[in-house]
């Protein structure tokens, strides 16, 4: 009888825990930050410098900065495929909206990012399913933002946000406002 | 010490709160996430099936189980403004054959949506920016499917179907 009643209290315990557990950490990693592995060689080489020989990268997608859709030039970030809405494909933001920016094999030469839009970029050019091909992407379609590696442990860091020169935009329709806005 | 006792027992108090608090923040969220929204609109691109001011209610597990079919009224975000929401029925999936030519022109011309979109028309077609303007919109962007009106009263239950004839009919 004393075990009956030690393992009716076991359940209780763990029914309760699962009811705390599950909607905190759904929460968590919707509104918070969200971990995942990197696949494939279009960041090289920023992520994956070795492909998937000796392990891919894992990153950490912060999911807070990104709950007002802003983003800056430069950051990697996740966002839903809009060719694969169960997709989730990680690159850099080259151009914000309103920029005037030279493609890369894309269908017109030169374009203006439209509103509410951005243009991403994987790193390693030409095998990078980007921008290039499927066009501006829209602001609601961002993730989150890879803020850290943190898998393999001898290349644990932060990631800068950063641009290769000739791939800067080439004109900046509302360069004023964009000062203002660059804060973390 | 009585002081240090009391201040014990309102951290204790203060801490439960807190725990409740974001046990059921968590909860609320995945709710909303993951069940479904109470939306109100307005405009009056979906006339007459929805006019504006009226509350409806958009489930989501449609969306995240990737079952919007044709025919059904979703909420999405907006492709240019990712911080307004559209509200407008879905025409044709992927790999559709949209007619985007209007009833008076005289060359048809069409377009086939693309893999991973949809194409969103609202029902008012003479009163309503949707597809027709800013081309298909990615399937990710859709929030929820619209199932049920809850408001204005005399009004509540199932939305109708489609009054403009648009929907692509299966191509096989």
């Amino acid at each position: 009888m004393a075990q009956a009643g030690a393992g009716r209290r076991y359940v209780r315990a763990f029914v309760s825990g699962f009811f705390v557990a599950v909607p905190v950490t759904v929460t968590v990693l919707d509104r918070f930050a969200y971990v995942a592995r990197v696949e494939g060689a279009s960041m090289q080489p920023s992520l994956n410098p070795e492909g998937n020989v000796t392990g891919s990268d894992v990153v950490l997608l912060n999911r807070w900065s990104v709950r007002n859709y802003q983003v800056r030039r430069g950051d990697i970030v996740s966002v839903l495929s809009p060719k694969n809405p169960q997709q989730k494909i990680i690159k850099r933001v080259i151009a914000l909206e309103g920029d005037f920016i030279k493609t890369l094999g894309y269908k017109n030469r030169y374009l203006k990012v439209p509103d509410g839009h951005f243009w991403i970029e994987g790193d390693h050019h030409g095998h990078s399913l980007d921008s290039n091909s499927f066009g501006p992407v829209s602001l609601g379609l961002v993730h989150g933002r890879a803020s850290h590696i943190i898998w393999p442990p001898n290349r644990w860091q932060r990631i800068e946000p950063s641009i290769p020169p000739e791939r800067m935009p080439l004109l900046n329709w509302h360069a004023d406002a964009t000062e203002d806005e660059e804060k973390d | 010490m009585a002081g240090g006792d009391m201040f014990r027992r309102v951290l204790g108090k203060t801490l439960g709160f807190l725990g409740y608090t974001v046990q059921y923040g968590c909860i609320a969220h995945c709710a909303f996430e993951y069940i479904g929204e109470f939306v109100a609109c307005s405009g009056p691109s979906m006339e007459p099936t929805i006019t504006s001011h009226d509350v409806v209610f958009s489930e989501r597990l449609s969306r995240h189980l990737c079952r919007i079919e044709k025919g059904d009224i979703v909420i999405a975000k907006s492709p240019f403004d990712p911080h307004m929401n559209i509200c407008k029925r879905v025409i044709g999936l992927e790999g559709d054959k949209i007619c985007t030519s209007g009833p008076s022109d005289v060359f048809k011309t069409h377009q086939y949506v693309p893999k991973g979109h949809v194409w969103l028309e609202g029902d008012n077609l003479r009163n309503s920016t949707d597809s027709r303007s800013y081309g298909p919109v990615p399937y990710a962007l859709i929030r929820g499917r619209v199932c049920l009106k809850l408001w204005p009263p005399h009004n509540f239950g199932a939305l109708n179907q489609s009054p403009t004839g648009r929907i692509v009919k299966r191509s096989d």
